[in-house]
């Protein structure tokens, strides 16, 4: 894997510029551009359709832009890249309808998500370590599903299924964690919780979250960017952002 | 290492199967050895060869549940690869004949004089020595397999394109292995077989002893194939099943895992090929005909997918049942029987003969459910 070399194009984590995608003619994405600094959380705003996800999708090697950079850590393509190797770079993913891995434990889900040699003999003749396996008790701790853990991922709801799928990422200790819509279908107690969560993450990953629900933005206190048919609309403070009259109306306009 | 990835985490159900398979692999050859024809403890050579070839249908089988059940490649094309171990080991016996063929030439087989060949062809060479034959049964399959898989994973191939372009496969197989000029014997393939190892393959010892091999080889691929789907590979492989893309997310290169399980599985199905043959006595381009890779999934579904011990199991009440129905007046009804048998099974039995039956177990240990979902934590 390529390192951060010295003299990279930038000291940003994440750099995207002019990016631009579309499906049978229709722009998605239009000329798309962000950067993320290490250690930093960022939440993405946006009506629906808005191009949140397929930015996501453009990140994590799912998409190829048609056009635009998007660089990792100051020198890393990832428009050349797979999306395993991606993943192993360092860029963990919660997708915007769980997924998990149904006919699994919960704990084997954050075994699968463990970081490790991801190669077919390593995993073949795999033996969970004592260290390995302390940190799996640990995550299902931190996700509350401790108690659960023999069971199969596809008994837990909705919203168990979505801790799951972040402690998933806890496991995987990616550098940056892209977390789409981690509140959907969550009840207010849970989605506090979530907030609460994340924000214990970000003290030591860089994060990405994506949210519709403005309480649970506010509760992230980070700063936010504002993405409209495809390309950003407006970039600052909650307060300033939702003060702004294009956001207004882009918002309330649907 | 080795015995640990092999025994780790074996279930009641593995260790009663490996002790049937252990008991029926010693307790059947000498039955049809040591027993008197009159006794009715005597099992008959011609039974005993009938149920060898379940045998290897069973590993061919759970070669297949391998690939389908675990990893979700619902390979329509498994025949050609237990047909090319067959032919492998044919060309072996083809060999041993030497000058006892009807033509008397102590190098080429029968049917290349017939076509007035003067020299044998260069992919026959070497298939006179047993321990290179046994390599191919492995490597030809497998190769094969890997190539294959290496092209079909890598483009991301699925469902059911890749179930058509494996049935094709074997068509294609099919077709090439009925010419004449390919050097296989053409639509009679290969038969008249003399000798395994310096020992006549009609003989009652013989047939005694591939008997036993078939279940040792049973034995070993059932071992292999389980500790492959208990180890974490086993759970990667789960993984691609039900969210393949989910699965490359985390980091995990779906073609080589893939390709892993497909290569292993065609070297098994390979082995089972090359059990078969010496036990019927020929091998010929029927083997690569769809309608068998397709029977073969048939028997797995019926056993029940997903479950090693139930593919084994399915492939051994389904060969039976063909048996019995084909040895009587209803002869003609049974591709009838086997198809109303597999929408009887895909409908009311999804999990076939073997999770049926666990279903229909537990729930009479356990009356009352497990709730499949809780409610949310309430706050
Ligand atoms: N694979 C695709 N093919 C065609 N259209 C797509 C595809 N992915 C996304 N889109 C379209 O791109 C737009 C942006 O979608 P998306 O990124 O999911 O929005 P958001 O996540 O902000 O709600 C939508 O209009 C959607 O229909
Ligand atoms: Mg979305």
């Amino acid at each position: 894997m390529n390192a951060p070399t010295p003299g990279a194009l930038t000291s940003s984590l994440l750099y995207l510029d002019g990016v631009s995608v579309s499906f049978d003619g229709f722009k998605a994405i239009r000329g798309l551009s962000l950067t993320i600094e290490p250690g930093e959380m960022r939440a993405i705003i946006g009506p629906n359709g808005a191009g949140k996800t397929t930015m996501m999708d453009i990140i994590t090697g799912k998409t190829r832009p048609d056009e635009g950079t998007v660089m990792f850590g100051g020198s890393v393509d990832l428009t050349k890249l797979d999306e395993a190797a991606i993943a192993n770079l360092g860029i963990g993913r919660k997708f915007q309808k769980p997924t998990v891995f149904d006919f699994h434990t919960i704990e084997d889900n954050i075994l699968l998500a463990l970081k490790s040699k991801r190669t077919v003999l390593k995993t073949l003749f795999w033996q969970t370590e004592g260290a390995q396996q302390k940190r799996i008790d640990e995550i299902l701790g931190i996700v509350k599903l401790a108690d659960k853990r023999e069971r199969l991922a596809g008994s837990l709801s909705h919203g168990q299924k979505q801790w799951l799928e972040i402690g998933m990422l806890l496991a995987q200790d990616p550098k940056l964690l892209l977390v789409d819509e981690p509140a959907a279908g969550m009840t207010d107690g849970e989605t506090a919780q979530t907030a609460v969560l994340l924000k214990e993450i970000a003290k030591d990953h860089s994060v990405i979250v994506v949210e519709h629900d403005m309480g649970f933005i506010r509760e992230l206190g980070v700063k936010v960017t504002v993405l409209h048919e495809g390309s950003v609309l407006a970039e600052g403070p909650l307060d300033q952002v939702s003060a702004n009259e294009r956001v207004v109306e882009v918002y309330l306009g649907r | 290492m080795i015995t640990r990835f092999l025994l780790s985490n074996m279930d009641r159900r593995g260790l009663v199967f490996l002790a049937l398979i252990a008991a029926i692999g010693l307790l059947v050859p000498l039955a049809n050895l040591l027993m008197p024809a009159g006794s009715p403890l005597h099992v008959s050579t011609a039974t005993m060869s009938l149920w060898g070839k379940y045998l290897c249908y069973a590993l061919l089988a759970i070669s297949l549940d391998l690939v389908w059940g675990y990893c979700g490649i619902l390979s329509l094309g498994h025949g050609a690869f237990f047909a090319l171990g067959g032919y492998a080991m044919g060309m072996y016996l083809m060999r041993q004949i030497g000058s006892r063929g009807v033509y008397g030439n102590p190098v080429l087989p029968d049917f290349m004089v017939f076509l007035n060949w003067q020299e044998l062809p260069w992919y026959w060479y070497g298939f006179s020595s047993f321990p290179f034959a046994m390599l191919m049964v492995l490597l030809v399959p497998g190769l094969l397999a890997f190539v294959f898989g290496w092209f079909a994973f890598r483009s991301r191939v699925t469902g059911v394109y890749l179930s058509i372009i494996t049935q094709a496969l074997t068509y294609a197989l099919l077709l090439a292995f009925f010419r004449n000029d390919m050097g296989f014997g053409g639509n009679n393939g290969l038969t008249d077989f003399k000798d395994l190892l310096g020992f006549n393959v009609q003989a009652q010892g013989t047939r005694a002893a591939l008997f036993a091999m078939t279940c040792v080889m049973l034995i070993s691929g059932f071992l292999i194939a389980r500790g492959i789907v208990s180890s974490k590979l086993g759970k990667v492989v789960i993984a691609i099943r039900d969210a393949e893309s989910r699965t490359r997310f985390l980091g995990y290169r779906v073609d080589r895992f893939k390709l892993f399980v497909f290569t292993v599985s065609a070297c098994m199905a390979g082995v089972a090929g090359a059990l078969y043959v010496p036990q019927v006595g020929i091998i010929n381009p029927s083997e690569f005909a769809p309608a068998n890779s397709i029977e073969t999934v048939i028997w797995v579904a019926v056993g029940g997918r997903g479950s090693l011990v139930g593919a084994a199991l399915g492939a051994v009440v389904v060969n039976w049942a063909k048996t019995m129905f084909t040895s009587g007046f209803m002869a003609p009804y049974w591709l009838f029987a086997l198809g109303a048998l597999f929408v009887f099974v895909t409908l009311f039995m999804p999990k076939g003969i073997l999770g049926t039956a666990q279903g229909w177990w537990e729930s009479r240990k356990r009356p009352a459910p497990v709730p499949a979902a809780e409610p949310a934590p309430a706050e």
